[in-house]
This record gives C-alpha cells, sequence and structure tokens, in this order.
C-alpha cells in the first residue's frame, strides 16, 4: 500500500492523498490516506489543503461518565494529543503520529512506563546572556530550569506527574529560604511522584522546604502548630468536610508532628534540618479515635490509612486528568485499584488514562506552563530567554511558586491578562521562527497560495488539529491580506506578515489553549 | 525568608483569577471538600468600559452583548452611597490591632507577642484595650468619631478553616454551599442590568462577597501597557486583529473552549479600547502600597462620578501570621491603616467623604495563646471595623475579655458578623436584610451608621 504516487498496480494507481477529517467534536484535523483507484480515474487533488467542515460546532451531549472500563473507540492522532497534552506536555513533531499508530493501551504504557533513565534532547537552556541556568540562585531560573526539562525530556509523564503533586503539595518559595531546598522537594517529588503515595506523604512531610512552608520545623512539644497537620489533613490526603477528622484530630496529629526543627544562618539562611527527639512529644495522642504514642510517621501513616483517604485520592488524581467527576462505579474502581496496590500511584493513573472519559470527555484548558512548554516543543525551540520566567508568572503560573497551598486553580487560567501573556509567549516563541518581510536577501515567495500559506503554518507546528470555523477564518486572513496587495513591491513582504499572523494565530487560537 | 510566618492559604483571591466555568454548569472544585467560593461558575467577560476609562472582566448576565455596559455606565445614575469592603486576608490578630492590655491574662497567654500599653495609646471606649501603634491610621480615624468598632465579632460554632470560615463571611451565611455573595445578592435584588461597575472588585478578580447570580459586576485590573505585539506588521496587523477577534466570537457548548473564546474576544476588546486611562492625580498622598494604589484609583474613579455602589479590595500582605508574628504584622497593618486613612483624607478633599463607608474585616481572630513559632494559630472571634465620616463610631459588642474562652481556648463573639451585615444593608444601603442575609429576623441590628 505504501507505493509512491501514482504508482501502478493491477490496473489500480495507489495515491496517498492528505485530507480533512471532522471527528465530530468539532475538531478537523489532517491525515493521511492511501488509496488505489483504477486509472481512468480522475486522481484526487493532491494536497486539498486546509478545507473547513461546516458541521464543526455541532452541539455536543453532555458526557455521561462511563462505568469503569477501557477506552475502545478510534485511537487516532487527536486521541494520541490529548494524551500527550494530558499527561505530558504536548506532541513534539510526529509525536502524536508515532503514538497514535501504537494504540491506545501502548501508547499509554509507553508513557507511564518508560525505558531506562530519563534524558534531555537537544541543547541547554541558556539566560538572556548566553549563559547556563543558576536554578539555585537566580530568581527565575528555577522556573527555566524545570520548564526546560518538561520541553526536552524524553520522559514527559515523569515531569507531569511531578508537577501534577507540585500543585498537589503546593510549596512555595516564598515561604522557603533556598531556591536549592525547592529544587531538592522537586527532586523528591519526582522520584515518587509515580510510585507509593505513603513514601510521598512521609518523605513530604520531613522535606526542608515543606518544614519551612507549613511550619513543621517550627512546632514543638511545648507549643505545637497546626500548620502542617491541618494541611496534611485538608488538602494533602483527606479533604476538609467530609467528617474525616475534627479540630482535636489536628491539635492532636500537631503534637505527634513535633520534634522538626532546623537551625538559622545568617549567611546560609535555614539549615540542619533534623528531628530532635528532645522537641518530640512522647505523650498519649488520640488522633482519629485512635489512641498511642504517635509520631510523625504515625501521623502520616493515620491519613493514608484513613478510611476517607483513597477517595478523596483518587477523585483529586482524576481531576487532574478529566474535568468532569468519575461516575460511582470509575471511583469504587480506582480506589479498588488504588487499596490493592498499596496505595501506588501508577496503576491509578494509568486507569484513567485508559478510561473513556478521558478521550470522550470535555476539553480542559491548559496550565500556562504545558501551553509553554508545549509550544516550545512543537517548535522544537530551547530556552534562549529569561522572559520565560514573567511571560509565565503573567500567565498565572510561575513554577515554585504557587499562590497557596492549595495550589494552581485550573479552572480559572484564562483572563485578559493571562491571554495577553499566552500571546506574548507565542511572540517570542516566533523570533526565530517568523518571517523578516524587509530582508532583501531572504525575499518571501512572491506567488505563494492562500492554501500554502496556511499549510505551511500548520506544517511549521507539526500540523495541530484546529476547529473548522477558526481554520476557515485563517483561510479567510489569507484572502484578505491577498486583497490588500495592490501593488508589485508588496507581493513578498506581504505574504511574508501573512505567514506571520498565521503563525501567530495558530498558536494563540483556542485549540492550542486546550488540552 | 520572606512570609515564613504564615500557613499561606491566605492569597485565595489569587485563586479566583481568570474566567471561570459557565453559569448552572456544575461548579468546579477547587480542592474536594473545600466549600466553593462564591461566584464560582459565574460566566466572565471582559470589556473596556469606554465611559470609565477602564478595563474591566465583567461577570454574570452573559446573555447581553458586552457594548451594552458600555452604554449602561454612562448612562448609570451615579450611585448616592458606596460601601468598601477591605479584607484582611488570613485571619487578623484582633489581639494586637486591639491589644487586650487591662487583661492580666493578655500576658501570660502573650508572653513574647504582647503589645506594650507603655507604647500603646488606650481605647477610648473601652481602656482595657490599646491600639497597636501601627494602627495609628485606625486610631487617628476613631478619635475623629469615623470608626465603629466590633472588637469581637464572629459566629456560632467558628470554623478555624480559612477558606471555610472566609466563604460563610463572603455569602454572609453559615452556609459552605452558598455560591452568592452577601452584597452580590444584594446587587440582585436592588441592581442595574446593564452596569457591571455597581460591583466592583479591585483585585483585578471577581470577590466571592460580590458575587451575583444574575446582575453584572466587574473586576478591574491594571490598564497600562497593555499591548499584543507580534511580528506583524502594519497593513496586516488589522488583518490578525480581526482573526484573533472572531476567534473570541464563534459559539460553542464547551466550556473549556467557551472560557478560552471568551478571554481572547475580551483580550482583544481591551486591546482595541485601551487608551485614554493614564496616571491619575491624587489630592493627597498616599503611601506605597498595593491598597494604597488600588484606594487612590478607587477615589479617581468616585471622583470622576462613575457609578460604583459595591467595591472590594484585599489589605496588603497576609495576616496568617502562624510566626514572627510580630514584625510582620505591624508592618502589614501599618501599610493598611496609612492607606486607609489616606483614603479617607482622599475623599474627604474630594467632598465624597458622606457617600462612602468602608468595612474591614478578617475571616477569623487567632488563638489568644501565643505558639511556640513566635506566632499565633487560627482562632474564632475577630475584629471588623465600619470606617467613614457616617460611620457611628461607638463600639458594638463589648471586648468579652480572656478569662472565658470557648472550647478551642479562642475569644468568644459578642457580635455577628451577619448582623453587622444586616445593619449595613438597612443602615447605609437602604436595604432590608431580610431577603439578603439567611435569618436575618433573628439577628440583631447594631448601630453601625450615623443618622
Amino acid at each position: 500500500m505504501r507505493k509512491a504516487y501514482g504508482a501502478s498496480s493491477r490496473g489500480l494507481k495507489t495515491y496517498r492523498f492528505v485530507r480533512w477529517v471532522d471527528r465530530g467534536e468539532g475538531v478537523v484535523h489532517r491525515e493521511t490516506k492511501v488509496i488505489r483507484v483504477k486509472g481512468s480515474r480522475r486522481p484526487p487533488r493532491r494536497d486539498p489543503g486546509p478545507r473547513p467542515l461546516p458541521k464543526a460546532q455541532r452541539p455536543s451531549k453532555p458526557l455521561v461518565p462511563q462505568p469503569f472500563g477501557v477506552y475502545r473507540g478510534a485511537f487516532g492522532r487527536l486521541e494520541a494529543t490529548r494524551l500527550l497534552n494530558r499527561a505530558g506536555f504536548g506532541p513534539s513533531p510526529g509525536q502524536a503520529e508515532k503514538l497514535a499508530r501504537m494504540g491506545m493501551k501502548r501508547a499509554v504504557l509507553s508513557l507511564t512506563r518508560p525505558r531506562g533513565k530519563a534524558k534531555l534532547i537537544g541543547p541547554a537552556p541558556v539566560d538572556s546572556d548566553g549563559l547556563p541556568l543558576a536554578p539555585a540562585d537566580s530568581w527565575g531560573h528555577d522556573h527555566l530550569w524545570w520548564l526546560d526539562r518538561m520541553v526536552r525530556t524524553d520522559q514527559p509523564f515523569g515531569e507531569r506527574m511531578a508537577f501534577i503533586f507540585h500543585d498537589w503539595f503546593a510549596t512555595s518559595n516564598e515561604g522557603v529560604s533556598q531556591q536549592q531546598q525547592m529544587l531538592d522537594q522537586y527532586a523528591t517529588i519526582r522520584s515518587h511522584a509515580t510510585g507509593s503515595f505513603d513514601r510521598l506523604l512521609l518523605s513530604l512531610t520531613k522535606d526542608p522546604a515543606m518544614l519551612q512552608w507549613l511550619s513543621g520545623g517550627d512546632s514543638t512539644r511545648f507549643s505545637p502548630n497546626e500548620n502542617y497537620a491541618r494541611e496534611m489533613m485538608e488538602l494533602f490526603s483527606l479533604g476538609a468536610d467530609r467528617g474525616a477528622y475534627t479540630e482535636d484530630d489536628i491539635r492532636e496529629a500537631a503534637r505527634a508532628l513535633t520534634g522538626w526543627t532546623y537551625d538559622w544562618d545568617d549567611d546560609q539562611g535555614t539549615i540542619n534540618f533534623r528531628f530532635d527527639p528532645e522537641l518530640h512529644d512522647t505523650d498519649s495522642k488520640k488522633i482519629f479515635g485512635k489512641r498511642g504514642n504517635w509520631n510523625w510517621t504515625d501521623a502520616c501513616r493515620l491519613c493514608y490509612e484513613h478510611p476517607l483517604h483513597a477517595s478523596f485520592f483518587v477523585a483529586k488524581l482524576w481531576s487532574c486528568f478529566i474535568p468532569t467527576a468519575p461516575s460511582p462505579s470509575t471511583k469504587a474502581a480506582l480506589m479498588k485499584k488504588y487499596l490493592s496496590g498499596g496505595r501506588q500511584i501508577r496503576p491509578v493513573v494509568e486507569a484513567i488514562l485508559m478510561h473513556p472519559d478521558f478521550y470522550r470527555g470535555a476539553a480542559m484548558v491548559k496550565p500556562p506552563v504545558v501551553f509553554a512548554a508545549g509550544l516550545m516543543r512543537s517548535l522544537k525551540l530551547t530556552i534562549k530567554t529569561e522572559d520565560w520566567t514573567w511571560l509565565s508568572t503573567s500567565a498565572g503560573q510561575q513554577l515554585f511558586y504557587p499562590p497557596n497551598v492549595s495550589g494552581w486553580d485550573d479552572e480559572r487560567w484564562l483572563d485578559t491578562s493571562t491571554t495577553r501573556a499566552r500571546w506574548l509567549m507565542v511572540t517570542t516563541a516566533l523570533q526565530d521562527r517568523h518571517f523578516d518581510a524587509w530582508d532583501d536577501q531572504k525575499p518571501y515567495p512572491k506567488d505563494e497560495p492562500t492554501r500554502d500559506a496556511l499549510n505551511r503554518a500548520l506544517a511549521t507546528f507539526g500540523w495541530p488539529a484546529l476547529r473548522a470555523e477558526h481554520q476557515q477564518e485563517l483561510v479567510s486572513l489569507s484572502d484578505r491580506v491577498a486583497g490588500r496587495i495592490t501593488d508589485d513591491w508588496q507581493q513578498g513582504p506581504y505574504r511574508a506578515l501573512r505567514q506571520n499572523a498565521l503563525l501567530q494565530l495558530i498558536a494563540v487560537s483556542p485549540d492550542m489553549q486546550l488540552s | 525568608m520572606n512570609q515564613h510566618n504564615c500557613c499561606n492559604n491566605y492569597t485565595r483571591s489569587k485563586l479566583l483569577q481568570g474566567a471561570a466555568a459557565q453559569a448552572g454548569q456544575g461548579l468546579p472544585a477547587i480542592e474536594p471538600g473545600m466549600p466553593l467560593p462564591a461566584g464560582t461558575g459565574l460566566t466572565r467577560r471582559r470589556m473596556l468600559a469606554g465611559a470609565a476609562g477602564l478595563a474591566l472582566s465583567v461577570y454574570g448576565a452573559s446573555k447581553l452583548p458586552i457594548s451594552i455596559f458600555d452604554v449602561g455606565i454612562a448612562e448609570a445614575a451615579q450611585s448616592n452611597r458606596v460601601i468598601v469592603s477591605i479584607f484582611l486576608d488570613g485571619g487578623a490578630d484582633a489581639l494586637s490591632i486591639l491589644a487586650p492590655t487591662g487583661h492580666p491574662r493578655y500576658f501570660d497567654l502573650r508572653p513574647n507577642l504582647a503589645i506594650n500599653p507603655a507604647g500603646a495609646t488606650p481605647f477610648s471606649e473601652d481602656t482595657s484595650l490599646s491600639w497597636h501603634p501601627a494602627a495609628a491610621g485606625l486610631r487617628t480615624l476613631h478619635s475623629e468619631g469615623k470608626v465603629t468598632v466590633l472588637p469581637a465579632v464572629g459566629y456560632d460554632d467558628p470554623n478555624q478553616s480559612h477558606f471555610t470560615s472566609r466563604h460563610f463571611w463572603e455569602v454572609g451565611a453559615l452556609d459552605t454551599g452558598g455560591s452568592t455573595g452577601w452584597m452580590g445578592r444584594y446587587l440582585d435584588l436592588t441592581g442595574s442590568d446593564v452596569n457591571p461597575l455597581q460591583g466592583l472588585s479591585l483585585d483585578g478578580s471577581l470577590s466571592p462577597a460580590m458575587a451575583t447570580a444574575s446582575k453584572p459586576v466587574a473586576a478591574v485590573e491594571g490598564v497600562t501597557g497593555y499591548d499584543l505585539w507580534s511580528w506583524v506588521d502594519d497593513p496586516v496587523t488589522e488583518e490578525l486583529y480581526r482573526s484573533f477577534k472572531r476567534f473570541g466570537s464563534f459559539k460553542s457548548d464547551s466550556d473549556a473552549l467557551n472560557q478560552a473564546r471568551r478571554a481572547i474576544g475580551s483580550t482583544n476588546s481591551v486591546r482595541e479600547s485601551l487608551e485614554g486611562f493614564s496616571e491619575f492625580t491624587a489630592p493627597v498622598a498616599y503611601p506605597d502600597s498595593d491598597l494604597a494604589r488600588q484606594l487612590s484609583g478607587l477615589g479617581a474613579l468616585l471622583g470622576a462620578g462613575l457609578p460604583l455602589h459595591c467595591v472590594s479590595v484585599s489589605a496588603d500582605g497576609g495576616y496568617d501570621t502562624h510566626s514572627d508574628q510580630k514584625d510582620d504584622l505591624a508592618r502589614n497593618l501599618q501599610t493598611t491603616c496609612d492607606s486607609i486613612l489616606a483614603f479617607q483624607r482622599d475623599l474627604e478633599s474630594r467632598g465624597l467623604q458622606d457617600r462612602v463607608l468602608v468595612e474591614m474585616w478578617s475571616e477569623f481572630g487567632r488563638r489568644p495563646e501565643e505558639n511556640g513559632s513566635a506566632g499565633t494559630d487560627h482562632g474564632a472571634a475577630g475584629t471588623a471595623f465600619i470606617i467613614g465620616s457616617m460611620a457611628e463610631g461607638r463600639m458594638v459588642g463589648e471586648f468579652p475579655g480572656l478569662t472565658q474562652l470557648d472550647e478551642d481556648d479562642n475569644v468568644r463573639h459578642t457580635s455577628d458578623f451577619r448582623s453587622m451585615y444586616c445593619s449595613l444593608l438597612e443602615q447605609w444601603l437602604g436595604q432590608e436584610a431580610g431577603p439578603i442575609i439567611p435569618g436575618a429576623a433573628k439577628l440583631a441590628r447594631p448601630k453601625l451608621v450615623r443618622t
């Protein structure tokens, strides 16, 4: 079947052609298809160009949450792209096609169970002066450093899970004395993010950044501080107002958690984090109705062994990937999977990534960092400017600086400030990809037709799927610009500007904001 | 090591940034089990109000074309009275702001954090209390009879979660499920269909207390330097923006897609019209702080005769002082009180002082007994202040003392925040509280406003 255009076989001619396919979800995407026709028939157009489809915005039925199960529908580029957008940071050119060929299950497992150590592909990032990043020392370089890992890693799932738990156990450098402590926390999260939740919670409870952020290192038997105990229950493991714990449980757990301490050094800041038995409250405590001489590991254990922990965990994890709630049967099955696996995270994520709701359900808005990383991945860019830090901050998300301990609000990413920041991210990304309309040495083609202009722009981003009306609008823009050409000197330059406009619009389009 | 003191729930207003999910289609949870901030789920549109020279986010009233609001603002009658809610985010330590230095137990409970009575001015209405030196701005206004103090305001069965307690205050009810704010319900009942400035959040995102069910309300953000720079030049730029605008205009039934499209449409509107609103000059000197900038801007808006009615803003800094309370609290309190004093002077110099009343509140007070980190943990009753030339200027509810604390060893309340709302509605806004505050009939009506 994979014959060159026009090759003959038993009286049939084989043609490869590109077509625009509407999968019925309002998304048009480009597929290459090989067909064979009789020689006498007129071959299809080799490349129809971007073709708008009229029904692209048909109302979709509200999603009925599916019972627990495995998605069995079509797994093409669209589905693979969603998988890469939500379980990673979007496709690099060709990656979605590659994944689509694997089939859904293998595609998921290829992401969640990568072989070997993660590698960073391509040139290392540099700051605006061309110097290596100093993530532990320079403000904003911590953000660039992690963003770069999201862009260049060959194991995006691991980074995405670390990103999810950075948001879950949201710790901000605002309350931590050294950036290095945040980087260390990142390393801790990264190493446990697909493993055991128990170990994740235990290791973060004694993590120096966390001990500062939520006062765990200031809590002693002489005066226990409730801050960490409260958030461990409310935000990390059990959830508020579910009847999981009382104010007394918080107070008693705060006593159990006492003993961690650190020193202050005028040069280095906080140092020497340690458990000091002298500061630990060794009296009996009653947590969740259980009495004992509990210590900090007991306090954690009582939380993750709490009968209401698993339901909290799976619902929160689900919401990181799917915007609508799971059906009761799905939730129950996920809880069972979680508990029977000894509270391992990865099997639950895999079940979510294979669930029908993941592929059939509604779109989500990409977090700003995912948008930025995805943009760079699609253009094969590496970081060459510190602008990415303030751009991301303006877009509402600076890594290592979540707004508070409950993390970022994923429901509310887009407004006029943050959308403008995303626009400027695109402008920044196109720094080396746009055309200079007035460069006589490299004139833009004077005769580029409308269709080719759009195809060229789409190809630059690896053929992202655009909704039909957006694509139609881009065709319209191309025609409108062509219509403005009245003098011969405008032929090339206006077309170059048109290409720049198309690149900008594709990347800022609603489609590119969604996963 | 800045802000190491707090448990960092306090910047929750950040959670509300950005557009929201579609109205009536289910409310997104910030965290499982956490009460949703009122206003979650309201549609949000951005506009530039030409009449106001402001970039606005407009919430609610999604069926109306955005342009109608510009007309609405231009034609709206200037509101006679304005209420400004100033939120001390994080649970401000009432026992430092008005320190019970005349109560011996205070010094037992606060061996390190007690305010030194030697350097503090006694509170004239109850000399067992002393003003924090950093609250000098508030003290000055109180001495002029322009501050009504509620020294122990709270509610029964106090909740010590920032999120939950703040939510109660925002919705004006002890209801974790409430989805409209108390000022929002007031506007729903009495407000305009076309003037989003009637409920204005100055933090750039909708204040939950302002969340309405049907009437439009707005948030303002910085309005300078808004451009959409690209590699496109004229004349193609015009076509670029035209297409961008159209991206924002298509209809869809997908929440996320709508959110993206609305944001794009509004972003372009702001770009189109954002010119003209340049620097204004305040008639009085303000301190250098975010709150001061917001309040001086508010002064300018009111001075320009814009139809504002309910306004909301957060004070500088965080008040969640779990550790190292002394310096942080003093700094934040100083900035906040100085800003409020400047705002009052601004209003007075503009002749607007009888039209504006400030309500300053926090989600709870802090525990009387200090913790070992030179900080205080979450408590129960706190303070609230009604500030302005029309404030009654007489304390509401006495300070309950420190000998009889509640079962969690926290200060008992002697006034209910819902009573405060009832009085503000009836005495200031001229609206019967019954339809707005649940259980209003059984709530007291302390005198907060001069008649």
